[in-house]
């Protein structure tokens, strides 16, 4: 439906628009002034100074697998973050557990678990779907790489990230 | 021999000095004006802009790299060297004669429009204006307004929407613009009586600058009181004008980015873009300098004298006259420079006409203020004695 916008009216000294463009040019000028004299603070010099310390808690940075505090590695491989990922940047190889191991009732391990960075969003899905706890997202936000090959990190690199997290694991479990 | 003989190689080395070094200063300008762009709209934003890019001095062995004192003035330096390396792609669909001189027809004319300014009184007694003519202002509107031919056959001969788009508005708005552009300048001649630019800056080093007649402790006449009026409006007209002419905003439009993807240059790129970039800002520095030309006193600055040794104070006189024909060159090249900084900061200041706007207040509104203001100064002159 059509719908009439009603013009503001203006005064005889808007409409001169020249008194008009002068208070703009004062407008920009002030901004100029508080600029030139160190009164505007609202520039952080990104390389030199970082706002890492002051990153929310719940902020969602690179991906990352994360072993429990006895150094096991926490991931099933379920291969849930693989299907939901909306990306698809990661891949899972996924390791069958010997039937003599202890944890036989697991069944199974990554054997590779890659993540492409170039193609990952940062939308926290995985960590979000993760039945195990094992993927979560970290703060690091500057990953960089020379090549494509660079930007996909491996298992290795997932844990390097993503280091120890204590707390409850069900895969540990003897009872269940 | 005789034809040898006859040639007046004083002329030609003096004149081929001075283009040159005018044409140094322009360019320098040119490039460090675009520099200013991009700090003064930053600050103005409440950026920095760019701020980074010094002199590479560790690759000649040194151990910092020089970055003065503002930080960021080595990035014409590198702006240069990017557009230089970039490709040159010409698309499969243009007319490609018209498509390669377009550039070239475009800073050309402005270029050529510097040669009638005087930029400096007089050193070593060779006056510093390149082509001392007597239709100075008018050798300029000409030039300025070929300057539209090269937007125009870049527009058509690109074969794109766009362009073509950027380049009729571009035409229609000069050719609205320069009537009252030229209309505007007309009480200034009725007053002054010369169009040689030279003469022009003359009278205003006797008798004030026009704008601003108190300097020189001259005393305004009842007359030339009267007569600040109508120069008053044509400075405001002819300004404005200035930024239609040289495609500036708030006059924008053959390059509005928004509606047109780039405006006439949408398919340039590498070093014809850039020709069109740097003729852009060329245009703005002849714009000023015939501004400061006109209306603000040229070379001149008060109390100090010319590249002759007189006029201004007494106790200056004593240094030699070479240096103050060197300090009226950087007095109107700072002009100039003032100029320019207003420029840029109307630019981030105002918004884009909208197209009918543009069109009204260039037909409806200057165009008759102008053609009034010519019989207010006539109707002054007339009646009331000098």
């Amino acid at each position: 439906m059509a719908y009439t916008v009603s013009r503001p009216k203006l005064t005889v000294w808007e409409k001169m628009y020249l008194p008009q463009v002068v208070g703009g040019l004062a407008i920009t000028f002030g901004h100029l002034v508080r600029m030139i004299t160190g009164r505007t603070k609202v520039i952080m010099q990104y390389p030199e100074e970082k706002w890492d310390a002051s990153l929310p808690p719940y902020y969602r940075g690179a991906p990352a697998l994360v072993k429990d505090e006895k150094g096991r590695e926490r991931c099933v491989a379920c291969q849930m973050c693989e299907f939901i990922c909306p990306p698809r940047a990661i891949r899972i190889l996924p390791g069958e557990l010997p039937a003599a191991s202890k944890w036989a009732k697991v069944e199974k391990f990554p054997d590779q678990f890659d993540i492409d960075m170039t193609r990952c969003i940062y939308c926290g899905m995985c960590e979000e779907v993760c039945p195990e706890q094992a993927i979560f997202l970290r703060k690091d936000y500057a990953i960089t790489g020379f090549s494509r090959d660079q930007m996909v990190h491996d298992k290795a690199k997932l844990y390097e990230i993503g280091g120890t997290l204590e707390g409850l694991v069900f895969k540990w479990n003897p009872l269940k | 021999m005789d034809l040898i003989y006859s040639i007046d190689w004083y002329l030609i080395i003096t004149s081929l000095a001075k283009t040159i070094g005018v044409l140094c200063i322009v360019l320098f300008m040119v490039s460090y004006t675009v520099y200013a762009e991009r700090r003064v709209s930053a600050i103005i934003q409440d950026r920095l802009g760019p701020n980074r890019v010094g002199f590479p001095t560790t690759l000649l062995g040194m151990k910092n790299d020089f970055s003065p004192f503002l930080g960021g003035l080595g990035q014409p330096v590198a702006d240069a060297m990017k557009l230089l390396l970039k490709e040159d792609f010409t698309p499969a669909h243009v007319n490609k004669f018209y498509f390669w001189i377009a550039p070239a027809l475009g800073i050309g004319a402005v270029v050529v429009s510097l040669a009638v300014i005087p930029f400096g009184s007089s050193f070593l007694g060779d006056k510093m204006v390149i082509a001392d003519v007597n239709i100075g202002p008018l050798f300029i509107f000409a030039f300025s307004s070929l300057g539209v031919y090269g937007i125009v056959l870049a527009g058509w001969s690109s074969n794109s929407k766009y362009p073509f788009l950027g380049s009729i508005r571009s035409s229609s708005q000069m050719i609205s613009y320069e009537l009252s552009l030229g209309l505007s300048v007309i009480p200034l001649f009725l007053i002054l009586g010369t169009l040689n630019l030279s003469d022009i800056v003359r009278y205003q080093v006797t008798h004030g600058w026009l704008l601003i007649p108190i300097t020189n402790g001259h005393i305004p006449t009842l007359s030339q009181f009267l007569l600040w009026i109508p120069i008053l409006i044509s400075f405001v007209i002819f300004t404005i004008s200035m930024f239609a002419e040289t495609n500036r905003l708030p006059f924008d439009l053959p390059e509005a980015e928004q509606e047109l993807v780039g405006g006439y240059h949408t398919e340039y790129s590498s070093m014809k873009f850039a020709l069109f970039f740097l003729g852009e800002y060329a245009a703005m520095i002849a714009g000023c300098s015939l501004i400061v030309t006109l209306f603000l006193g040229g070379w001149h600055c008060p109390f100090i004298p010319d590249g002759t040794g007189t006029g201004g104070l007494e106790m200056l006189h004593a240094i030699p006259a070479w240096i103050w024909g060197l300090v009226n060159i950087a007095v109107f090249f700072g002009k100039v420079a003032m100029l320019l900084l207003f420029f840029i900061w109307v630019r981030w200041t105002l918004p884009r006409f909208r197209y009918d706007q543009l069109m009204r207040l260039g037909w409806i509104f200057f165009f008759e203020i102008a053609l009034v203001n010519v019989f207010i100064a006539a109707f002054i002159i007339a009646l009331i004695p000098k």
